[in-house]
This record gives structure tokens, C-alpha cells and sequence, in this order.
């Protein structure tokens, strides 16, 4: 029987130090999957909006003969048979107080020689309840219009929030992977003198080294399934591209992030240091980034910046093969940017790099 | 490959450290000759900040010194580290190992280190830790762990041993039960360098001790050696009552059998060769002279007497070590 490796024993150590810790596993793979389904309900595609329409009855006593009444009554009649709207009458005060507590969106006042809305001009419910309201009376009593208009609604998966939204959280994911996953994990052990009491033994740095990046690509793969899976089953986000695509986009930014994460941990000697330290990494790309919305409505001045942030790069990149189904050779230049992120980072923090 | 069993396992003359900082410049090591012989155990005795850790240190090829010549069996740190790093065992002052493995996945992963080792479990077995084998490191006590930092130490079968302040922080019943494991030890020809602050502890297991004060060996010899140095085996230790003004030292030494005589703020303690000659002789001077006991005590000469010697300072004085 021959004894494990250094790399194996020191991967083994790494992955049960992992799997043992039931909050870690939660905030690597539970929380993004219940983050991706809150935000995916929370801004999930509604039915079109039903307009809230109040049809205010004649302020006189009901005359059945009147004019007023008259079109009244066809105004209510036009309204609730048209699908577009929930309409039903008020009288009085009632119909202000519904206005005022936005029960209703708009209030309409119809009279023998025309109608009044009312509404608050500040709500967009009630502008639409307003155009809504005139172009369905102005139907209904007859009027005919010029230009013919046809409709084709799109509300294919690919355009939702949701297939936005999915690509982001996993690149969040490969950052927060990254940067906790060797960068929080070096210094703690650098806190407790285990990487001095390390370099005490014939170990070999690199076998070490190798051991903390290979245990964050075994990590990422679960990580990377869990989303997709999640996404695919509960919301039918179809990932476009090739997954071989989406597998070697995504383990090329959780080596690049490792590399980030090596070179926030390379001197810190206090877990605060380095928990400042990812912070300042991890915020500026937390917004500009583009994990919840588009980075292109940052204006045009930050733009080369932000194009720049490794995780623009990487949260692009899985757009494109995940969305739009690009090959990888479409994103050459990001997949290079990224190397050169994950390159950069790991030479300078071995240069820089403290074990004791 | 290892040195001859009369050989010397490690050899450092004129060793410095100064840490320079921005605000002070500290010579932690300052000008500090060793000769640690194989299949011995020497103990570095001192006080905290005497420079003991940061010479074992650099011993350790942990630590570059700033000038002086290090020679841990027959190699240097700076072309054999490869070959030195497979034949010692180090336990530093402080390790938490990770919590979450148990101890002989522990040992296990360091045992992957070395290219020959003892078996995980013997060297379980020689720290009396198997029946924690499969226990998670966070669920030991304070003598459990320091027990598997030694065998974590060990599991490479070393040569050469470096434990720096092995029993620091332990109750009384751990500390015995490692120095059991430190006597087998050495019993089995491993040679042992060990840093301390406990006299009980350089007395019971060390071969030879090296005093260090000020980073610097100001004494040098077996226990025995050392505290024949004061002329004397016992050490007569009393206080007058409050308010009365004892003797002048020169007159305490006058007094038959009494070969050193100390006054300080815990009062008189006299280095004698007879108590029973020095005794009698006492009672009869101080009530001569009116003087009245407040407690009297005979204890044999320790090592912390020859540290009071040489320094005039206690070694747990911690307001002297840290004015240091």
C-alpha cells in the first residue's frame, strides 16, 4: 500500500476542512441558489397589469332618464367588457378617498357632453390608466382609427431577468470563491502559524500551492452545477452555448479570482486586514461588474475601468456563452484579459508572499 | 548520514538577530555561541524575551540570522535545506492546527512530508494519544494538542528534535505526561533541543542547560553543574516581621555554612552547604539581636537561584523581561 502524496494529503485536508463546515457550504452553495430564486421571483415576468378603473356615479339621485346617468352607464359598460381593465363604480367621497389611497388608478367622471378623469399625474399607474381608459370610451363610442396596429408580444427565456440574472450571481460566485476560498483561508492559517509550522516540514510551496487551487476548482464545480441546475429547473434558463463552453469560462475565472485571492493573502497578518482587503477588492466589481444590472449604465467615462475589472470580464464573457450562445473564440480577448488578471496576481504574490 | 553517536547535532557561535523597527531596534539574539551534542537533551532556559524562540528559530532555518555561523548536523540552512528538513522534528511555541481534521488525519498529512517517518499510529502511540485518533483537533485539551504537535514533530522520525516552550500553558498532569514522552525520547538516542521557562522542567529532562539572558549564554552546564555553582545545595529562605530591618548581607555570610546571602523584597535567602550547622547558628544571631521570624523555609537549590545569581532578577519576572 503506498502512502498519499503531499499534494493528495494536503487536497484531501483542504476539501474535509471544507465539508465539515456546515455554514461554508451553505454560503458557497445555498445562498447563491436562494438569492437567483428570490430575485427570480421577486422580478419575475407579471401578466400585463390590470388597470384599476373607478366609474364615479352622478352626484344627482339616480334618474334612470338622465343623460348623465346614460353615460355613465355606458362608460362602465365599455370599460368592464374591455380585459384590460377592473372596472366598478363609486359614488361621492367614496371615489376621492379610493383615488387618494391608490385603491383605484384613476377616477372617471362621465357626463352627457364628454368625460373628466381624475387621477395623479405623479403615478405612472394612473397616466397609463388614463391613456387606457380615454382610448377604450373613444373605441367605444365610435371612433375609428387610420392606422392599422398589429401586436406580437416576446416573452421568450433568454430576455427575462431572470436569464440575466443567472450569469451574474455565477460569476459573483467564482469571485467570492476565489477570494474567501484562499485568500481568508491563507491567512487564517497564517494566524494560527500553521503555514510557518508547514514550511517546518520538507513540504514542498508549490505542492501547497497547487493543493489550495486545485481544492478551489473542485469546489467551483458544484457551485457552477448547482446554478445552472437551479436556473434550468425553476426558472428554464437554457444555457445557449456549449457547456464545455460555460465549464472552461468559469474555471478560468476561479483560477483568475484564486490568483486575486493569493495575492490579497499574501502578507496580511490579521483575519481584519484581509477581510478589509477583499472588501475593497470585491466592492468596486460588486457594482460596476454587472451581476444585477447591466454595467452600461454606468456612464461612458468609467466604462474603460469597468471593462477592465476582471469580474466585467468574466460576467460578459458567461453572458455571451450562456445567453447568446458564443463560442469561446468570441471571447478571446476577455478570456485573455482574464489570464492576464489571474497571471499577474499570482506572480506578484509569490514574489511578495509571507509564510510566518 | 546521521552524525556519529559523540558527534555535535548542532554548532552556532556569534549568532545575532536585531529587528529593526520603526520605532526601536531590538538585538534579540546577541552574540550567542551553542554546542548541542548528538543524543542529548538541552534545554535553553531564560525568561520570556531572553531570545529563546527567536534562536531556536534560527536553528530551525525559520529565521535568517543577521551575522553568525549556524551547523545543525554537519549541514547549513542555505544549501541543505532540503536534506535538514527530512531529519528534524519541530514543534513551534504555538500551532492551532486546523479543528476540523481529526488528529491522525493530522498526522497523516504531515507524515506525506517526509520521505521516511514512523508509522501515523506509532507515533500516536508514542505521545499516548491512539484513543484520539479519530477525535476532531477542535475537541482536544490544551495537553491533548500539545501532545500531537509533538507527535506531528516525531511522525518523521527526526534525528534532531526543536520544542519551543513544550509545556507552556499546560496544567500539571499534562505537563508530566509529556515529559514522560520527552524522556522516552531521548531514551531512544534522539537529541532534543528544548526552550523553557520552567527550572522544574530543564532540571527534570535536560542534560545540559544553556542559561540565556539578554540574548546571550550567560551560563552553561549540566543542572547539577549550575547549581553547584553556589557553594552550596540548600537554600534557607526567611522574612522578619514587618518594620524590623534584618542584618547587613556581609554579616548573613559570616554565619557558619553559608556560602551566599541575598536580601530583597521577600526577604533573606541564604545559600548553605549544612542546614543543620547554618540553622541553629541563625536562630541564635537574630534573637541576639531581638528579631522576630515572620515565616522560615529550607528548600534545595534550584535553577531559578542560579538564574537570581547570575542576573539578580527572578525568571518569571515579567517587569524586568519586558523592560528588557
Amino acid at each position: 500500500m503506498s502512502r498519499p502524496g503531499p499534494f493528495r494529503t494536503l487536497l484531501l485536508s483542504r476539501l474535509r476542512e471544507f465539508y465539515r463546515e456546515p455554514e461554508a457550504i451553505f454560503w458557497v452553495y445555498g445562498f447563491p441558489v436562494l438569492l437567483a430564486v428570490g430575485l427570480g421571483i421577486a422580478f419575475r415576468e407579471r401578466p400585463p397589469e390590470e388597470v384599476h378603473v373607478d366609474v364615479a356615479a352622478p352626484a344627482a339621485a339616480p334618474d334612470a332618464g338622465s343623460a348623465d346617468a346614460a353615460a355613465t352607464a355606458a362608460a362602465l359598460k365599455a370599460l368592464e367588457g374591455d380585459r384590460r381593465f377592473r372596472a366598478r363604480s363609486c359614488a361621492g367621497e367614496e371615489c376621492a378617498q379610493r383615488l387618494r389611497l391608490g385603491r383605484t388608478d384613476i377616477v372617471v367622471v362621465a357626463r352627457a357632453g364628454g368625460v373628466e378623469f381624475r387621477f395623479d399625474p405623479t403615478r405612472p399607474e394612473s397616466i397609463l390608466a388614463r391613456a387606457r381608459a380615454e382610448d377604450a370610451l373613444q373605441r367605444a363610442a365610435g371612433r375609428t382609427d387610420p392606422v392599422a396596429v398589429a401586436e406580437r408580444q416576446v416573452e421568450e427565456p433568454g430576455s427575462r431577468y431572470i436569464d440575466f440574472l443567472i450569469p451574474g450571481l455565477l460569476g459573483m460566485n467564482l469571485m467570492g470563491g476565489g477570494l474567501w476560498g484562499i485568500g481568508f483561508v491563507i491567512v487564517d492559517m497564517r494566524v494560527r502559524k500553521l503555514l510557518k509550522r508547514l514550511v517546518a516540514t520538507p513540504m514542498r510551496r508549490s505542492d501547497f500551492l497547487l493543493a489550495m487551487m486545485g481544492s478551489r476548482i473542485l469546489f467551483m464545480l458544484p457551485e457552477v452545477a448547482l446554478l445552472l441546475l437551479a436556473g434550468s429547473l425553476l426558472f428554464q434558463v437554457r444555457v445557449q452555448g456549449s457547456l464545455l463552453a460555460v465549464l472552461a469560462v468559469s474555471l478560468l475565472g476561479a483560477v483568475s479570482f484564486a490568483g486575486l485571492g493569493l495575492l490579497v493573502a499574501c502578507r496580511a497578518q490579521k483575519i481584519e486586514t484581509v477581510s478589509g482587503l477583499m472588501n475593497v477588492v470585491m466592492l468596486p466589481m460588486w457594482l460596476l461588474s454587472g451581476i444585477f444590472f447591466s454595467s452600461e449604465r454606468f456612464p461612458a467615462i468609467l466604462q474603460p475601468v469597468i471593462q477592465a475589472l476582471p469580474l466585467t470580464m468574466l460576467n460578459d464573457a458567461l453572458r455571451a456563452v450562456i445567453l447568446e450562445g458564443a463560442g469561446l473564440a468570441s471571447q478571446s480577448l476577455r478570456i485573455a484579459g482574464l489570464v492576464l488578471w489571474g497571471a499577474a496576481s499570482f506572480v506578484l504574490a509569490l514574489r511578495w508572499f509571507r509564510w510566518s | 548520514m546521521p552524525t556519529g553517536a559523540k558527534g555535535v547535532a548542532i554548532r552556532c557561535s556569534g549568532l545575532r538577530k536585531r529587528f529593526v523597527s520603526r520605532s526601536s531596534t531590538v538585538d534579540a539574539v546577541d552574540g550567542l555561541d551553542l554546542e548541542v551534542r548528538s543524543g542529548e537533551c538541552f534545554g535553553l532556559l531564560g525568561p520570556n524575551g531572553a531570545g529563546k524562540t527567536t534562536t531556536i528559530e534560527i536553528l530551525e532555518g525559520l529565521l535568517p540570522p543577521t551575522s553568525g555561523e549556524v551547523e545543525v548536523l554537519g549541514g547549513r540552512w542555505d544549501t541543505h535545506a532540503d536534506d535538514l528538513r527530512q531529519r528534524i522534528g519541530i514543534s513551534l511555541q504555538e500551532t492551532r492546527f486546523a479543528e476540523k481534521l481529526s488528529v491522525r488525519e493530522t498526522l497523516d498529512l504531515f507524515r506525506s512530508f517526509y520521505r521516511h517517518g514512523l508509522p501515523p499510529e506509532e507515533a500516536l502511540a508514542l505521545v499516548s494519544l491512539q484513543e484520539k485518533s479519530g477525535a476532531w483537533v477542535g475537541k482536544l485539551s490544551g495537553g491533548q494538542r500539545q501532545r500531537l504537535a509533538v507527535a506531528c514533530a516525531l511522525v518523521g522520525d527526526p534525528e534532531l528534535l526543536f520544542l519551543d516552550e513544550p509545556t507552556t500553558g499546560l496544567d500539571p498532569q499534562s505537563r508530566r505526561a509529556l515529559w514522560e514522552v520527552l524522556r522516552a525520547l531521548r531514551a531512544r538516542g534522539r537529541t532534543i533541543l528544548l526552550t523553557t521557562h520552567y527550572m522544574d522542567e530543564a532540571e527534570r529532562l535536560c542534560d545540559r542547560v544553556a542559561v540565556v539572558d539578554h540574548g546571550r549564554v550567560i551560563a552553561l552546564g549540566s543542572p547539577a553543574e549550575l547549581v553547584a555553582r553556589l557553594g552550596g545545595e540548600h537554600v534557607i529562605e526567611f522574612a522578619l516581621e514587618a518594620g524590623m530591618d534584618g542584618l547587613r548581607e556581609e554579616e548573613y555570610r559570616g554565619l557558619p555554612g553559608v556560602s551566599g546571602a541575598r536580601i530583597d523584597l521577600e526577604g533573606v535567602a541564604l545559600t548553605v552547604t549544612e542546614p543543620h550547622v547554618t540553622l541553629p547558628a541563625l536562630l541564635e544571631r537574630l534573637g541576639r539581636e531581638r528579631l522576630a521570624l515572620a515565616r522560615l523555609a529550607t528548600r534545595h537549590v534550584s535553577l531559578e537561584d542560579v538564574f537570581v545569581d547570575l542576573t539578580g532578577r527572578h525568571l518569571r519576572d515579567e517587569t524586568a523581561s519586558t523592560a528588557a
